[in-house]
């Protein structure tokens, strides 16, 4: 006879019973019908119409920005296309004064919170003139060490939350990086300190080379939230409304002292991972991919709008022209940066006095500078 | 004036700090109530609140980076790993954020950040605890590394730690936070960091050294005294970016030089001062300059620091041969 089953304590229930909770979210389908009127969150026509202007102008900065990689003109990319209602629609929940610690391929949303596009340019091609972020702009610069800005979210959200600032810190990663400590450590202590702190898992399926599935066992990354006692939910990630409004709530509770939330996005990105050399043709099939462009936020959203009659083909052209325009005066006003010196990189080292040794080379790289 | 040992000087600092400029926060790992594990918060959190002394999760990582997101909303981070060997945990926002935050950022964010941690050997602590590794920030662009060796220099280097606007290392040497009293001023000072101290005045051998070295080096050199030897013995007190001057001026008056450190010969920095010296006074040196250090073995189990460690014996062994090169 069979072992009997403990009812008592059965961890594998115990699990199941946690990752059953964590369903996809979504209020628009792939056809751009609203499948849950009840969350819907009745954005404005003119709020609808510019969200997706700025997924279109996203989608034309993503082929630009390849091209452009392409011919030399700009250096590190990583692509982006795919991810718009992810990236642009979460952003579209914030405010000014809200503060975004990027990922190296979240470029758009700081671009969105007041970014110049040259500057983003800049960045991509290693001139420090792209990182003196505006005053009053609050933005970090796109961070590249995977999981750092999980930390340091949760230190911006501290520190609003001792200036009784009304507003939040939002940073995001991709489904590779929940692997990190700094992932878990940048959650843990928001939770801890039930700062306004919104963390995102942009889950495009693969870091680099590496399906999802490698990363864990976990069935959903959102549930990695409840490690961290973290309110968590599981966001269709190619549904702009459904980001928008689940990131809108996740602001609210912040602001109102509730603390922070993880949010998992499930999209897909159709480039490679960067330009540097990836070539996803050898970790991913043409089917898949087609598999996930059926369900792109562009065509849904598009169909959505176009339902209202608040979007037709020529206010997308009109995106798509003023999009290439601004990204081709953008780059001539990157092209004008001076050149960078060494003195240059000498004299932002530190604030006040440089210490005696880069004094020291300074005078030394002023001189020869000066030849 | 009271007489105070260093740990009551470096908290008579931080007091000193947080009244005087309310963005100035402190937190670790059990600063907030208990004190500290040495007791050097010993109080704060009391007199200023739980806002401004804090304990924190048990995550060096997550500190640093809780005090990276700080800066970022104007605070002052005076944040603590509770020992130095768990640098290893925190390395990527100490090296890799914030030495680098003003430089990547253009010159727009800087990072005022002191990074106060206890180190050092002689007190039998359990596996890294006791490691010196000044050498690997001090390797590090973008930061200042401070090693106060008495309560006197503890806090005036503390407060200008505090004030700098650039993020410093503050190594405390855990037997030297009571091994001894000194007159410290009540209230406000500073000393200027990157400024050595020649804690004795000596005109045959100049020894360049900081922590518990200096108190090794004092007694070696008095034992030389004995032996007709003046040893002078210069205290770097800021290990990055050294006091080039003091060091010279040093070297060209007694024409002999040895550096003393408690890490291991790979490690630490006295690599760097030799290099220094010979770039800079090499006409002025009767002798090579030679070096004291540890053996390059990981820190010792606890039993075998007597004889791991360096002590003032090996320093004036070493002084003779380069007093009689």
């Amino acid at each position: 006879m069979a072992a009997k089953k403990d009812k008592q304590f059965d961890p594998v229930e115990t699990l199941h019973s946690i990752e059953e909770k964590f369903e996809m979210f979504q209020i628009l389908n792939e056809e751009g019908e609203i499948v849950n009127e009840e969350a819907n969150p009745n954005l404005s026509d003119e709020e609808l119409v510019e969200l997706m202007s700025r997924m279109v102008y996203t989608r034309i900065l993503d082929q630009r920005s390849i091209s452009l990689n392409r011919q030399g003109r700009l250096g590190f990319y990583a692509p982006t296309a795919g991810q718009e209602a992810s990236q642009l629609a979460s952003h579209y929940a914030l405010e000014k004064d809200d503060f975004i610690l990027p990922g190296y391929r979240d470029v758009p949303q700081i671009v969105f919170h007041g970014l110049p596009l040259h500057m983003a340019f800049l960045w991509s091609r290693g001139h420090f003139e792209g990182s003196i972020i505006p005053d009053g702009l609050n933005i970090f610069m796109p961070q590249i060490i995977i999981g750092a800005q999980y930390i340091q979210a949760a230190g911006v959200a501290l520190g609003y939350q001792k200036r009784g600032k009304k507003a939040v810190a939002m940073t995001y990663t991709g489904d590779g990086g929940t692997s990190q400590g700094d992932f878990y450590e940048g959650i843990n202590f928001a939770g801890a300190y039930k700062v306004p702190a919104i963390f995102v898992v942009q889950n495009n399926q693969y870091a680099i080379s590496t399906p999802r599935e490698l990363q864990t066992a976990a069935k959903t990354l959102a549930q990695k939230g409840v490690a961290a006692g973290v309110p968590s939910i599981l966001v269709d990630g190619m549904d702009a409304l459904a980001v928008y409004k689940v990131t809108r709530d996740a602001r609210e509770r912040a602001i109102n002292g509730q603390g922070p939330t993880l949010i998992e996005t499930m999209c897909y990105r159709y480039g490679p991972h960067t330009m540097a050399g990836d070539d996803p043709t050898r970790y991913r099939t043409s089917e898949t991919d087609s598999e996930w462009e059926k369900r792109d936020p562009l065509i849904r959203f598009r169909k959505y709008l176009e339902a209202k009659g608040i979007w037709n083909e020529e206010k997308e052209n009109e995106v798509i022209e003023r999009a290439k325009e601004e990204i081709k005066e953008a780059i001539k006003k990157a092209d004008s940066a001076p050149k960078q010196k060494v003195s240059d990189f000498i004299k932002v080292m530190y604030k006040g006095d440089l210490p005696y040794n880069v004094q020291e080379q300074l005078d030394i790289y002023t001189e020869k500078e000066s030849k | 004036m009271a007489q105070m040992t260093m740990i009551q000087a470096i908290t008579d600092a931080m007091r000193t700090e947080l009244k005087n400029d309310e963005n100035v926060l402190v937190f670790g790992e059990d600063v907030g109530v208990n004190g500290g594990v040495f007791r050097a918060t010993e109080g704060l959190q009391k007199e200023f609140g739980e806002e401004r002394v804090f304990d924190t999760p048990l995550a060096e990582s997550g500190i640093g980076g809780l005090a990276v997101g700080l800066t970022l909303t104007g605070f002052r981070p005076v944040m603590e790993i509770q020992f130095f060997g768990f640098l290893y945990e925190v390395i990527d926002s100490v090296s890799g954020q914030l030495a680098r935050q003003s430089f990547r950022t253009g010159g727009k964010f800087n990072a005022p950040v002191t990074i106060r941690s206890p180190f050092g050997g002689g007190v039998a602590t359990p596996e890294m605890h006791a490691d010196s590794l000044e050498g690997l920030v001090a390797s590090q662009p973008g930061l200042t590394v401070v090693i106060p060796s008495t309560p006197y220099d503890a806090k005036g280097l503390l407060i200008s730690a505090i004030r700098d606007e650039n993020p410093v290392i503050f190594l405390e040497h855990m037997k030297l936070y009571r091994s001894f009293r000194q007159e410290v001023p009540e209230g406000e000072y500073t000393i200027p960091l990157g400024k050595a101290d020649v804690k004795r005045e000596g005109k045959d051998l100049s020894v360049f050294t900081y922590g518990a070295m200096v108190h090794e080096s004092l007694k070696a050199a008095e034992e030389l005294e004995k032996e007709g030897y003046s040893v002078e013995v210069v205290d770097l007190r800021t290990v990055q970016p050294l006091d080039i001057e003091t060091i010279v001026a040093s070297v060209e008056k007694t024409n002999r030089a040895i550096v003393v450190q408690e890490a291991q010969k790979q490690a630490g920095i006295a690599a760097n001062v030799v290099a220094e010296i010979t770039e800079r006074a090499i006409l002025s040196l009767e002798a090579p300059v030679l070096r004291v250090a540890a053996p390059d073995t990981i820190y010792p189990f606890a039993q075998g620091e007597n004889t791991w460690l360096p002590n003032s014996k090996d320093i004036i062994e070493t002084a003779k041969k380069v007093l009689t090169f």
